[in-house]
């Protein structure tokens, strides 16, 4: 096949993530014309650092989807992650290890304990995860009375920042623990669905469910494993959350569901299942980010920003679909 | 539905209708709808010959109350016994029309695909080697009882029934879906209980599913995604990371050992023709190097040129030693491909045979019987 060396960019070129690419650098280019803090070193690390919250949650959300679930509570998981985590490092001493270690832990546990409503008990995912939501913050802010945890241990406070470099005059730069746990997580992820077999029949069984099992995929196994890994990118999302708010507020996560599940569908991932890039996640956070840290840098009322973020997403995913069926030419009959 | 003349329960609701059902609906729906032209888009692909029995006479009732009636088949026995006369189409392009009564099968499958086809017993190649499964009293509660039989290395062996005949049924048990209730299936000589297909899989038994489109591919993924599923665990090297180049290398072996058209394996495999669809779920069986091969209607909406490449497949697939058992409606297709021809009727295996020593009257008797 001679074609076939430039083919991949051709593919690329007509792909979700390639326009995404496209509308985040004309966004970035009016924006830096627009507000000469945009383009800027500490812009960057700035919005890496805020959004690796939403970035961590999104690539768990990412797997659900792909698998042909979804899950919507991750939010109160990681509350009860955060909580859980830092009360006991609080009260017995603990180290970054041990302070992973459990909230993945209990991340962990009630990813699967959606798991085994969602199979054992027959009901769609969406409504298992909007009652699990309920009962996991229900529960938390019942047995916490909604109190916030203001200290929290020196060390955790302090934080990490590695890889420190000069950039202009007298400012460094380093990878915090926020940008460090969203790059971990993005490559994990990007192995787990691109380079394992795992990875494969996940994208197999969102698809079409039925052939998978008659390839002899192990589902239960599976969905398992997909909400796990959920719920541990939740325990992972709260403690970056937690050190950079610098307590830990039952209150504050739940609610933010949706600026996840935005960045997750302006990337390009599908409701129906086995649709779905690491790529496309990755650029679907940007664009979130570069939206919304925008309209705060050319002054406009950040109340206008739930309002973008809705059009964007409206435009975006329906110039995709309708860039899909136009392509689709009538399949090859017999 | 009076008019039809067919008997449904109204409040039925239609994903609970068997194929054959759901289609009469639609054809109720049509002629609701006052039709005078009723254009049916391969109507029989998914019945069982009863079931098409019953919907040519449907529409030869249609027919007399002066409703004119477009019937797009490959199939080329029951365009024949429909239509008054027969347009070809070949490649996009009109090779004529004739009056039904000129033409016979041969001649139409000579103006369809330019090439002329040989109707006869493939038996000639036949060496069976080894008993590879034994089935002893299989039985199963609602679907299937009492049934024995041994599939050999290098024999091809058909299966055929009406649909509720209990055959998919059997075929399932034999792929550890539908666990059996009594009675015994012995691999090599060796008795084993398959409760999961995932066992059957790893103890060499594939299934080709009878719904390619719902059960054998994942359609709207690429081609080698497909091809790659079964082996996913062989495909992995260090770390159990799967390298892009071994999934290349096995994808690019499996196109061209099974001759599939494909012009970029990346493409989604819905872009493929039925025939090429086909041997995209082949190969992915293939790919296990299975004992024993249960083919589900293997050749349901492949055009006629390509159902001979998929028979040249599965004879080469037996000369290699695989034994295969193939489940099809179609009589001539069991009769001509197979070594042995096996019936099931009410959930008892009826007749065992082989295939030069019966007919397609004897066989379709025993179905219908």
């Amino acid at each position: 096949m001679p074609e076939s060396r430039f083919a991949p960019f051709g593919r690329f070129r007509r792909s979700h993530e390639f326009w995404l690419l496209i509308v985040i650098l004309a966004l970035c280019a009016s924006l830096g014309v627009a507000n000469a803090q945009f383009l800027t070193m500490q812009n960057l690390f700035d919005l890496l650092t805020s959004y690796a919250f939403v970035g961590i949650l999104a690539l768990g959300l990412l797997v659900v989807l792909i698998a042909g679930g979804i899950d919507i509570s991750f939010t109160a998981t990681a509350s009860v992650a955060q909580y859980v985590t830092l009360s006991v490092a609080n009260a017995y001493g603990a180290n970054w290890i041990s302070v992973f270690a459990i909230a993945i832990g209990v991340g962990g546990v009630l990813g699967a304990l959606n798991a085994m409503l969602i199979q054992k008990l027959r009901i769609p995912s969406i409504i298992v995860s909007v009652a699990t939501l309920n009962i996991f913050y229900g529960l938390l802010i019942f047995f916490t009375g909604g109190k916030y945890i203001y200290s929290l241990p020196d060390w955790f406070a302090t934080g990490i920042f590695w890889l420190e470099f000069e950039w202009g005059k007298d400012t460094s730069y380093g990878a915090n623990l926020q940008i460090l746990a969203l790059a971990v997580s993005f490559l994990v992820t990007w192995l787990l669905l691109n380079r394992t077999n795992i990875g494969r029949q996940i994208y197999a069984m969102g698809d079409n469910a039925d052939a998978a099992q008659r390839l002899g995929f192990h589902i239960f196994g599976l969905n398992m494993l997909v909400y796990c890994y959920m719920g541990v990118m939740a325990g992972i999302a709260s403690l970056v959350q937690a050190q950079l708010a610098q307590s830990v507020a039952p209150t504050v996560l739940v609610g933010k569901e949706l600026d996840v599940v935005a960045a997750v569908v302006l990337g390009g991932a599908s409701l129906m299942g086995g649709v779905g890039t690491v790529l496309g996640t990755f650029l679907g956070l940007a664009l979130l980010a570069i939206l919304q840290n925008g309209i705060i840098l050319l002054g406009v009322s950040s109340y206008w920003s739930p309002f973008f973020v809705g059009l964007v997403i409206l435009i975006s995913v329906s110039a995709t679909a309708r860039s899909q069926r136009k392509r689709r030419t009538p399949s090859a009959r017999p | 539905m009076a008019k039809v003349g067919i008997e449904l329960d109204p409040v039925t609701k239609v994903s609970e209708l068997s194929i054959a059902g759901r289609q009469l609906v639609a054809i109720c729906r049509a002629l609701a709808a006052d039709a005078k032209l009723l254009i049916m888009d391969e109507p029989t692909a998914s019945l069982t010959r009863h079931e098409v029995n019953a919907l040519i006479k449907l529409v030869s009732d249609l027919k007399r109350s002066g409703i004119c009636v477009v019937f797009v088949s490959h199939r080329l026995d029951e365009v024949l016994e429909i239509a008054e006369r027969v347009t070809v189409l070949r490649d996009g392009a009109k090779v004529g029309t004739f009056a039904a009564a000129t033409i016979d099968g041969r001649k139409l499958s000579h103006l369809m695909t330019g090439k002329a086809f040989e109707y006869q017993i493939q038996a000639p190649d036949l060496a069976p080697g080894a008993v590879v499964l034994e089935v002893q009293g299989l039985g199963r509660d609602g679907d299937y009882d009492d049934v024995s039989f041994q599939l050999r290395a290098g024999e091809v062996v058909g299966l055929t029934g009406l649909l509720g005949s209990g055959r998919t049924e059997l075929a399932l048990s034999l792929f550890g879906m539908n666990p059996p209730d009594r009675g015994s299936i012995a691999l090599d000589g060796r008795r084993i209980a398959l409760n999961t297909n995932a066992e059957a899989i790893h103890r060499g038994i594939a299934y080709v599913s009878e719904d390619r489109l719902t059960l054998g591919l994942i359609l709207d993924q690429s081609i080698s995604a497909n091809v790659t599923l079964t082996v996913l665990e062989r495909l992995a090297g260090a770390f159990g990371l799967i390298g892009a180049r071994a999934r290349q290398s096995h994808v690019a072996r499996w196109v061209a050992e099974l001759g599939i058209k494909v012009s970029n394996p990346d493409n989604p495999v819905k872009t493929l023709s039925g025939g090429n669809q086909q041997r995209v779920v082949l190969a992915k069986w293939m790919a296990t190097n299975p004992r024993v091969l249960i083919l589900d209607s293997p050749t349901v909406g492949v055009d006629i040129g390509a159902k001979d490449g998929i028979y040249e497949i599965i004879r080469r697939l037996a000369r290699e030693g695989v034994a295969v058992l193939m489940i099809s409606d179609e009589i001539p297709e069991v009769l001509f491909h197979s070594h042995r021809v096996l019936v099931m009727r009410e959930g008892r295996l009826t007749t065992d045979v082989t295939a030069a020593d019966t007919s397609e009257d004897a066989l379709r008797q025993a179905v219908n019987a």
